[in-house]
């Protein structure tokens, strides 16, 4: 008879996770038990509001300090709370954005609410896991949950063949990002970052090749997750072919989500061996931010233009992640919250704009836009300096601390490569308000039908971009206390 | 006798496997996949991971493969129908590549680079207790949250099996 | 590896017994074929078609769903295995899970994917 410990845990720091899977069961439950199928699916937006702004609400270290549940395995401390805050942000203006859409679609479904819950969790897992087994279930969550969203348009091909895509080349990098972790539990016995740490520690840095070799396709699995380049074949089509407001969510949360772990792993578990992934990481960036930029520059239809920007990004926040300083972790903070708000705010207005059966997604559909609706054009605007990094953004201020951040580490180089491809940037972003106020317009412009959900959406998203580069003191400081626990 | 029993299984598993790929009726070729399941569960128990195998043959052997045979079925394939080699200029790199992943791995495995750790779960150990037995022990209590995690994740795939296969909704 | 000394015995006697019959009526039986008696048996009229009928796409559904809680059951093994010594904390544990792939098919049920449309 062997004992078994019952282990302690605080049910507590899980609290934000059992809202989130309570009100995803809730709002399935709802829609299958409501008879009066259309009348109900306001409230189904509703309900899930309801679940984030309460999960936003407990989502708190019990003890008021870094807290570790679960056998060390679930970290609750300021770095996931941060994350957790990012995570719930976009989720949240994810379904003020979706409540018109799906409903012109005809895709309003009630699991369309619960996957967008159920991700969440993922994401949450994905931040707080302590453990590499965390992560991965969290990441499983995550990664199944969007892949049906993409699919979510069923009777459209182009939606179809995104999912599959997104489905068949997601399920090749998780196995890929499992080998790694089951190479790693091989050499080191562990898969708590903090005991892998301490092996690798013991070892004096890695020379087992089998650890050498886990790592790698550790970091191949989360570099397709965050969309680099050369893991992003996938990303323009299944971009262009989700419900817009998925490929919202989609470059957003999952992909803070994939850089929680990342930095998590990288930092907590092979911190002392920075030498050997920092090279790949170099290179990874370089390669990210230079062929986002560039090939975005050849877009003519705006989801896949913002897919090439959202790898852009990813390169960005990669140069973060070669710095792997306190600054580093932090910027990577401010920013993906930046990133939230700005990107999340593009895509409200491309969907503001559409309409069904004609997607108007052409950029040059955007023309005269200026005269037209005024307002949007002007917030339209804001959204794409913030991406080009023009002050006074919140993107300035996160492309300044990101590539401060790699001057203190002493990536004067990778800096460099980072201003110039922000230059390049500025064409393409720039190119798109050119349009809007230069331009006649080629075609009439719907009436629109603007929800208030969306308007807030879009407020939140302008306000959210001004306050983070005019006063953006405030939140970086919160950002730096998070970085305290990550070493 | 019982390296005998492992060269042996090993063999008759990278022999289906072999015949999987090269095999051109689809239908024999899912028969050739439940043999390598069936023969990889004979090698976790060569390993002591007794629950490990039944899973392999109850999930793996039994469940997929209906769906394999499912979407063989669907798709009604025909026996030995040549399809168009799509990649035909990535053969001869992946072949050097499969050359050269393979000479790595016995390289690494031939030399003393290996280092491993020694922990509590020793062959021994695991007998004593029972590997089932253990393996309950451990993901009820250690790994409680990553087990009540997967029943959400089981949830997702429940939906994804209705919104993206059924008919009508 | 002596405790599966039963099971390889069991086996010998499966395959020797298939072995055996087959060997038997291959030697023993008389065959006398003819082109009716070589084509597939469909209840005694002519066969129609090719037997290779496409499947529709409803047993798909059916088996994924199978899939989902076949792998419920399997964490069902090491929990009753483990059950003693897990004590009540197991069983709530065991609880909560069970209840929440419970609404899971509650939900399957209600939304009709046990139907046959």
């Amino acid at each position: 008879m062997t004992n078994v410990s019952i282990m302690t845990f605080n049910i507590l720091s899980i609290l934000p996770i059992l809202i989130l899977s309570g009100f995803g069961m809730i709002v399935l439950l709802v829609d299958v038990l409501s008879s009066r199928r259309l009348g109900e699916k306001n409230l189904l937006a509703y309900i899930s509001l309801i679940g984030i702004i309460l999960a936003a609400i407990f989502a708190r270290s019990p003890a008021g300090t870094t807290l570790f549940s679960f056998n060390e395995s679930f970290a609750i401390d300021n770095y996931s709370l941060f994350f957790n805050f990012i995570f719930l942000l976009s989720t949240g203006l994810t379904i003020l954005i979706s409540h018109s859409y799906i409903k012109r679609e005809e895709i309003n479904h009630g699991e369309y609410y619960a996957l967008i819950l159920f991700s969440t969790i993922g994401m949450m897992l994905m931040a707080a896991g302590a453990d590499l087994l965390n992560i991965f279930i969290g990441l499983e969550v995550m990664s199944i949950s969007i892949y049906i969203l993409t699919g979510f348009k069923r009777s459209k091909l182009i939606s179809n063949e995104a999912s599959l895509k997104y489905f068949l080349l997601g399920a090749f990098a998780t196995g890929f990002l499992l080998y790694g972790i089951s190479l790693v539990y091989g050499s080191t016995g562990a898969i708590n970052l903090k005991q892998i740490a301490s092996f690798i520690a013991s070892k004096g840095g890695i020379s087992d090749p089998v650890l050498l070799m886990g790592m790698g396709l550790i970091i191949i699995g989360l570099g397709f997750k965050v969309a680099s380049v050369p893991f992003h074949a996938w990303v323009p089509d299944v971009y262009e072919g989700a419900p817009t407001a998925i490929t919202a969510f989609m470059s957003v949360g999952p992909k803070a989500a994939g850089f929680a772990a990342f930095l998590r792993i990288l930092i907590t578990a092979f911190g002392s061996a920075h030498d050997e992934w920092q090279k790949i990481i170099y290179i990874l960036a370089i390669l990210t931010m230079t062929t986002g930029n560039v090939i975005a520059i050849a877009q003519t239809n705006i989801k896949r233009m913002l897919a090439y920007s959202s790898i852009a990004h990813a390169g960005y926040l990669l140069i973060a992640l070669v710095s792997a300083n306190d600054m580093g972790v932090s910027g990577t903070l401010f920013y993906m919250l930046a990133y939230t708000f700005m990107n999340i705010g593009a895509f409200a207005i491309v969907i503001v704009l559409s309409r069904k059966g004609d997607e108007f997604i052409q950029i040059n559909d955007y023309a005269g836009l200026g005269f037209k609706h005024p307002l949007l054009a002007l917030a339209m605007t804001l959204f794409m300096f913030s991406m080009a990094g023009v002050p006074p953004t919140a993107g300035f201020v996160g492309k300044f601390y990101i590539f401060s951040a790699a001057i203190k580490s002493g990536y004067i180089g990778l800096a460099v490569i980072g201003v110039i491809n922000s230059v390049i940037s500025v064409y393409y972003y720039l190119r798109i308000t050119v349009i809007m106020y230069m331009k006649e317009p080629t075609r009439e412009f719907a009436p629109l039908t603007i929800s208030p959900l969306i308007v807030a959406a879009i407020a939140i998203s302008v306000i959210g971009t001004l306050h983070l580069g005019i006063f953006p003191s405030k939140v970086m400081e919160i950002a730096q206390q998070a970085t305290l626990m990550l070493k | 006798m019982l390296a005998y029993l492992f060269y042996i299984v090993a063999a008759i598993t990278v022999t289906t496997a072999v015949y999987l790929i090269f095999e051109k009726n689809p239908v024999f070729g899912a028969l050739y996949l439940i043999q390598t399941m069936v023969s990889l569960a004979v090698l976790y128990i060569l390993l002591e991971a007794q629950f490990v195998a039944a899973v392999q043959i109850i999930v793996y052997a039994g469940a997929i493969m209906v769906l394999f045979l499912f979407v063989i079925m669907l798709l009604n394939l025909d026996i030995g129908e040549e399809t168009k080699n799509a990649l035909p200029y990535q053969r001869i790199p992946a072949i050097l590549m499969g050359i050269a992943l393979f000479t790595i791995i016995c390289i690494v495995i031939r030399s003393k680079l290996l280092q491993g750790k020694q922990d509590q779960y020793t062959t021994a150990f695991v007998q004593g207790v029972g590997n089932t037995k253990l393996i309950g022990n451990l993901l009820f209590t250690e790994y409680l949250l990553p087990f009540e995690i997967t029943s959400i994740l089981l949830f997702v795939a429940a939906i994804g099996a209705i919104m993206l296969a059924k008919r009508k909704l | 590896m002596i405790h599966y000394l039963p099971i390889l015995i069991l086996f010998i006697v499966a395959v020797g017994f298939a072995v055996t019959n087959i060997g038997l009526s291959a030697i023993l039986g008389r065959r006398k074929p003819t082109a009716e008696k070589l084509s597939p048996y469909e209840c005694g009229i002519n066969p129609v078609g090719s037997a290779r009928e496409r499947f529709s796409v409803k047993f798909y559904l059916i088996a994924m769903l199978f899939v989902i809680f076949d792998i419920e059951v399997v964490f069902l093994y090491p929990w009753a295995v483990a059950f003693k010594s897990l004590s009540l904390f197991g069983f709530i544990e065991m609880l909560i899970f069970l209840g929440i792939l419970l609404i899971c098919y509650f939900y399957i049920w209600k939304r009709g994917g046990l139907e046959w449309d």
